[in-house]
C-alpha cells in the first residue's frame, strides 16, 4: 500500500464511479454498498482511549499491509489526522471518506484503490467502514467487490460477532448484516411535477429511505435522492441487495421515465427553455454558488438524457459536478479561496469547460 | 411537563408517523426538539429516538434503574447509550441484551441474524470481553500514573492478541 496519496492529482480526475456508465446511468448515479465491521477485542469508539483509536489504525493498517492480494498493492492509505481540512474536504466531495470522519478528531485513516471504487475508513462510527461504488446500477458486481475485500480483512481480523445478532455495530441500527446499499438517483422530473412527496410516502412502507442529497433547505436542489435500506438486522444480505436493486430502484426509476415522458409530451417547449437558461447561465455568470451551479447542472443533465440538447457530454457535466464543490476548486487553483473568489473562480471554470475547453487551459 | 431527555420544560409536542408502531409522541425541550428534528434526515437516529422515547414511556423509577446500569466491560452506562445512541463495546450486546431488545424489534422488527458469518469464530465472548476490560484497566492505570502496573497490563494484552497478527514493523512502534 502507498502510504499517501497526490491530492493535486486526485482533483484533477473523477473516480471510476463517476464516469456516468452502467445499467440505468441516465437515472441512476451510482450504487454503493458498505459493510459496518468492527474488531473483537476493542471497545467502540465512543469508549476507545486515544491509545485504543491508534492500537486499532496501527492494527488495520499492519494487517491490511500483509494482504499480498492486487486489491491493497495498489492501494493509497491515508492518514487522515495531519491532513489538512481543504485534503478532508476533498475526500469527502469524492465519498471517499464521511463528513462525520472528516470532522472527527484523532487517530483514523482511509485505504482506497486508484479508481476509487472502493474506500474502507478506519476509526469512523464504527472501526471499519468498508465500502464499494460503481457507476449505474449495479448491486451485483458492487455486492461481489465489497464482499470479496470483507472476506480478505476478515482472514486477518477478528471482527465482533454474535451468533444471534450477527455483525455487532456501534449503533444498534447498523447491527445484523452491517450492510447499507444505497443507490443514488437523478429524478428531476419527478421534483418538476411535484410528486417527489408520493415517493416518499410509498418507500416508507416497505422498509426503505428515501433521502434527498445536497441543498436540502436551500433554495436550490440538485434533484439527487439516495434510496438504502432501513433495515440491517433479520434480513440476509441477499434479500436486503433485492428489496434495493430489484424492488425499490427499478420502480422509482420507471416512475422517472414516465415523469419524463409526460414532460416531453405536454410541456417539450417550456422544458427546452429551462434547459437552455440553465446553460445560458452557467456559461456565462461571473460568480456562482455551488448550490446554484448544482440545481443548473441538473437541469443541463436532464436536457442531455431527454435528448434536448446534444452537447456536453455527460461526462463533463458530471466531472463538473464534482470539481465545482470547494475543496476541489481550490485545489485546482492552487491555493485557499474565500468565498467570494470561490464564486468568482467557480463560474469562470464552469465558463471554461462548457466551451468544451479543458483543464490545463484554465487559469 | 418536562423534557425525555433532560430536566428543562418540554416546549415542543412531535408525533412522530412510524411504520409499522404507529404514532409516536415526543416531548421535548427546545434544544432537544432542534437536534431532534435535524437528525430527521437521517433515519437511523430517528429509529432510535423514538424507540427510545417509547421506553423512557416506562415507569420513571425502573427507567432510573435501568440508567444506572453498567456494562462491566466497558463502563458505558444505559444513560449514556440513551443519550448518545452509540454502545460502548461488543459486550454491551450482552450484557444490555434484555434493554436492547424492544429497541432492536422497533428499529428492524427481527431480533435474529441472518446472513454472512466470519469463516473464524472470534475466540470466546469472555476472552475478548476480558480483553477490553485489560485495555480499560491499562488507561486508568495511566492516569494515575502507575507506569508498572500498565506496563503489566500492557503486556499481557500482548499475550493474549490475535497470534494471526503479522509481526509488527519498526515503523509500527514509532508515534
Amino acid at each position: 500500500m502507498k502510504r499517501d496519496a497526490d491530492f493535486d492529482e486526485l482533483a484533477r480526475y473523477s473516480g471510476e464511479w463517476m464516469r456516468g456508465e452502467g445499467p440505468e446511468s441516465d437515472i441512476v448515479i451510482s450504487t454503493r454498498i458498505r459493510l459496518a465491521r468492527n474488531l473483537a477485542d476493542f471497545p467502540f469508539i465512543r469508549r476507545c482511549s486515544d491509545e485504543d483509536r491508534l492500537s486499532i489504525e496501527r492494527t488495520v493498517r499492519a494487517r491490511m499491509e500483509s494482504l499480498t492480494d492486487s486489491h491493497w498493492k495498489s492501494a493509497h492509505y491515508v492518514d487522515l489526522e495531519p491532513l489538512s481540512e481543504i485534503d478532508r474536504q476533498l475526500l469527502v466531495e469524492r465519498q471517499l471518506i464521511s463528513r462525520e470522519i472528516a470532522e472527527s478528531d484523532g487517530s483514523r485513516a482511509v485505504a482506497f484503490d486508484a479508481t476509487e471504487g472502493y474506500s474502507v475508513m478506519v476509526n469512523e462510527e464504527d472501526h471499519l467502514r468498508i465500502q464499494v461504488m460503481k457507476s449505474g446500477l449495479d448491486i451485483k458486481n458492487t455486492w461481489e467487490q465489497v464482499n470479496r475485500i470483507d472476506d480478505m480483512l476478515e482472514e486477518v481480523i477478528l471482527y465482533a460477532f454474535h451468533p444471534r445478532y450477527g455483525y455487532l455495530t456501534a449503533c444498534p441500527t447498523n447491527v445484523g448484516t452491517g450492510l447499507r446499499v444505497s443507490v443514488m438517483l437523478h429524478l428531476p422530473a419527478l421534483v418538476i411535477t411535484e410528486q417527489m412527496d408520493r415517493v416518499f410516502r410509498s418507500m416508507q412502507r416497505i422498509n426503505v429511505t428515501v433521502r434527498g442529497l445536497y441543498g436540502e433547505g436551500s433554495q436550490y436542489t440538485g434533484d439527487f435522492y439516495q434510496v438504502s435500506n432501513q433495515v440491517t438486522l433479520g434480513h440476509s444480505e441477499a434479500d436486503l441487495l433485492a428489496l434495493v436493486g430489484d424492488e425499490v430502484a427499478p420502480r422509482i426509476i420507471e416512475y422517472e421515465r414516465k415523469a419524463r415522458q409526460a414532460l416531453l409530451k405536454n410541456n417539450r417547449d417550456d422544458l427546452h427553455d429551462e434547459v437552455s437558461r440553465a446553460m445560458g447561465i452557467l456559461s456565462t455568470a461571473r460568480k456562482i454558488s455551488s448550490e446554484e451551479t448544482m440545481h443548473h447542472l441538473s437541469k443541463i443533465r436532464l436536457g442531455i438524457s431527454m435528448g434536448l440538447i446534444e452537447q456536453p457530454d455527460v461526462k463533463v457535466i458530471n466531472q463538473l459536478f464534482l470539481q465545482t464543490q470547494s475543496a476541489h476548486l481550490q485545489k485546482l487553483q492552487g491555493r485557499a479561496l474565500g468565498t467570494a473568489e470561490r464564486h468568482a473562480r467557480r463560474a469562470s471554470f464552469l465558463q471554461h469547460h462548457l466551451a468544451g475547453k479543458d483543464d490545463a487551459t484554465w487559469n | 411537563m418536562k423534557c425525555q431527555f433532560c430536566e428543562k420544560p418540554a416546549t415542543f409536542h412531535i408525533t412522530e408517523l412510524t411504520e409499522p408502531v404507529g404514532p409516536q409522541v415526543m416531548h421535548l425541550c427546545e434544544e432537544h426538539a432542534k437536534g431532534f428534528l435535524n437528525k430527521e434526515a437521517s433515519p437511523p437516529m430517528t429509529a432510535i429516538a423514538s424507540a427510545l422515547a417509547k421506553q423512557l414511556g416506562q415507569s420513571g423509577d425502573v427507567l432510573e434503574e435501568l440508567d444506572q446500569k453498567e456494562c462491566p466491560v466497558c463502563g458505558i452506562s444505559f444513560f449514556e447509550f440513551r443519550n448518545s445512541g452509540r454502545l460502548g463495546c461488543p459486550y454491551d450486546y450482552t450484557h444490555f441484551e434484555s434493554d436492547l431488545r424492544p429497541l432492536l424489534v422497533n428499529v428492524h422488527d427481527k431480533t435474529e441474524h441472518v446472513g454472512k458469518k466470519p469463516t473464524r469464530s472470534a475466540g470466546t465472548a469472555d476472552s475478548l470481553a476480558k480483553m477490553i476490560g485489560l485495555r480499560r484497566e491499562m488507561e486508568e492505570a495511566i492516569e494515575r500514573e502507575d507506569y508498572e502496573r500498565a506496563s503489566e497490563i500492557r503486556d499481557e494484552i500482548k499475550a493474549m492478541e490475535d497470534p494471526i497478527a503479522p509481526p509488527s514493523t519498526p515503523s509500527d512502534t514509532q508515534s
